[in-house]
């Protein structure tokens, strides 16, 4: 198909979040997500307005009226069905890290900081997990700062938690029974050998592993048209590089 | 008629105190005072305990709160997270870390969120979920985990209160009573329910009063919160008076952080060298 070499890769990973939402019907996109910003707004896009998106940072797509504890709030009762996190480091039991490598508090890397996932990844049940560079330094077996723990114990409350991560290199499941990854399919022009070669964590797949759809005609239409244009106003930087408009 | 003090920046920032904690936001609203932080600099307030309400990830935020790190202002931050948002790292914070300079308090939003609520109520603190497992936990010796006392076996996190001593911030306007008007974005009247002393910056003041008008209202901070208001117009980049982001100034900055000299550069020509003028 002509689209798969035409779409960029932002916008497979856009697609890609937008399938991880359907029937989810408030989604919120936190701090530093552009990629998921893109692909919830696809995502709000194709559900004919069944999926009610909020992005941090955007007063166009922000109903809240309460401040920034709104989010929080909300998601305590269960209100949003989704989120995204990230980390400078992810291990396979689904922990983040978002402080630093090496010795905390002065740690040799440091990072900015673990804003609201020491809470969402608790209370959202649908948290989507993202990290653009897929390597043994990012995936690692275990993390140097756990801003948020993959599961909890039996007794602590706990609706929430990780439901895949995203790669540049794949698309993992996460079994929250197991707190283990499994390899859901790989991207087009990558293999299961550089999956297993660039992770540092241990995660099960099938023997044969199917490739990430790509986005079809019109689904790089609407990343392109509206979808870009809303962008520009929350990630100017972010939509001057892969979609080459600036807002304003 | 106004009801609080006028001032210039220069005299709001002489009302900060060296060694106060000082609370700022979190930058998605022109909410960031930046030429109140050009002004404490060239006082040279020394010894700050930063809060941010709840991050400084914002382009402005992080880079206003870089500023006051890199140059020597701030002895503390307590942060949930401080960054130039998508443009990266904020290079005079990350290396005030790796030095060891600066004490860091890491926590999560809503642990910041409900120690505004505490401390905005007069009450001692507040409980939280989440937080278990995380090492944000370990490391706050000040949160502490207590039984549910409605329900057995169900623990739970508190938080202590937050009162800062001084909450500086940012807003368009200002009417003639000194009332505040601050839109949606309710967290600039949570951080002056919660704080001590309220300097403001706005850059105009309208005739009238904002009461009077039913639709705006409910987004005003009464004059009664606020200590002492500048009037400069443009105190906001960069942000620009409709709101949007002046990306080139942040980018333009950015680079003078990466080192020692061009941060001093910076410093000298953006900030010691930008005498306001009077209101």
């Amino acid at each position: 198909m002509d689209t798969a070499v035409e779409a960029r890769p932002e916008e497979l990973y856009a697609s890609v979040i937008a399938e991880l939402l359907v029937g989810a019907r408030n989604v919120a996109v936190g701090m530093l997500s552009p990629v998921p910003g893109a692909g919830a707004l696809l995502a709000a896009h194709l559900s004919g307005g069944q999926t009610r998106l909020t992005i941090l940072g955007s007063r166009a797509h922000s109903r809240f009226t309460n401040g920034g504890a709104e989010l929080f709030d909300r998601a305590g009762r269960g209100g949003i069905d989704a989120f995204f996190l990230s980390g400078g480091q992810i291990d396979g039991h689904g922990n983040i890290n978002l402080v630093g490598t090496g010795e905390y508090p002065q740690t040799e890397v440091r990072w900015s900081g673990s804003f609201g996932s020491a809470y969402l990844y608790y209370l959202v049940p649908r948290v989507v997990l993202f990290r653009w560079e897929h390597s043994r330094r990012t995936l690692v077996p275990q993390v140097d700062f756990i801003s948020a723990p993959g599961s909890s114990p039996p007794g602590v409350h706990r609706p929430g938690g990780p439901v895949a991560l995203i790669t540049n290199l794949c698309l993992f499941d996460f079994d929250r029974a197991r707190g283990r990854f499994s390899l859901r399919s790989v991207h087009p022009d990558h293999t299961l050998e550089e999956v297993r070669d660039q992770t540092g964590f241990d995660f099960d797949a099938a023997p044969a592993v199917p490739v990430t759809p790509v986005p079809d005609a019109a689904r790089l239409q609407a990343l392109r048209g509206p979808v870009a244009r809303q962008m520009a106003g929350i990630y100017p930087a972010f939509a001057e590089r892969v979609f080459g408009i600036s807002a304003g | 008629m106004f009801q609080i003090p006028v001032v210039g920046v220069d005299e709001l920032a002489a009302q900060v105190p060296d060694g106060a904690s000082l609370s700022v936001q979190k930058g998605d609203e022109r909410d960031v005072p930046m030429a109140l932080a050009h002004a404490l600099i060239r006082r040279g307030v020394r010894g700050l305990h930063l809060i941010t309400l709840p991050t400084a990830a914002y382009p402005a935020s992080g880079m206003m709160v870089d500023l006051l790190i890199g140059a020597g202002c701030v002895d503390s931050v307590e942060t949930s997270g401080i960054s130039l948002h998508e443009l990266g790292a904020a290079p005079r914070f990350t290396q005030a870390v790796k030095a060891g300079r600066l004490k860091v308090l890491d926590a999560t939003c809503p642990a910041v969120y409900a120690g505004l609520q505490a401390g905005a109520k007069g009450q001692p603190f507040a409980p939280l979920r989440g937080l278990i497992g995380s090492d944000l936990l370990h490391h706050r010796s000040d949160y502490r985990v207590i039984g549910n006392p409605y329900a057995p076996d169900d623990p739970i996190v508190v938080v202590p209160a937050i009162n800062v001593d001084v909450a500086i911030f940012h807003a368009d306007l200002a009417d003639a009573e000194g009332n505040v008007w601050i839109g949606r974005d309710r967290d600039r009247l949570l951080a002056a329910h919660a704080a001590n002393r309220v300097l403001v910056t706005v850059d105009r003041v309208l005739p009238g009063c904002f009461f009077d008008d039913e639709l705006r209202a409910a987004g005003v901070i009464p004059a009664s919160c606020i200590d002492a208001i500048a009037v400069v117009p443009g105190a906001g980049l960069p942000l620009t008076a409709d709101g949007l982001l002046d990306l080139a100034e942040v980018r333009r900055y950015q680079r003078a952080a990466q080192d020692d000299a061009t941060f001093e550069d910076y410093l000298r020509t953006e900030v010691f060298a930008r005498v306001p003028q009077a209101a």
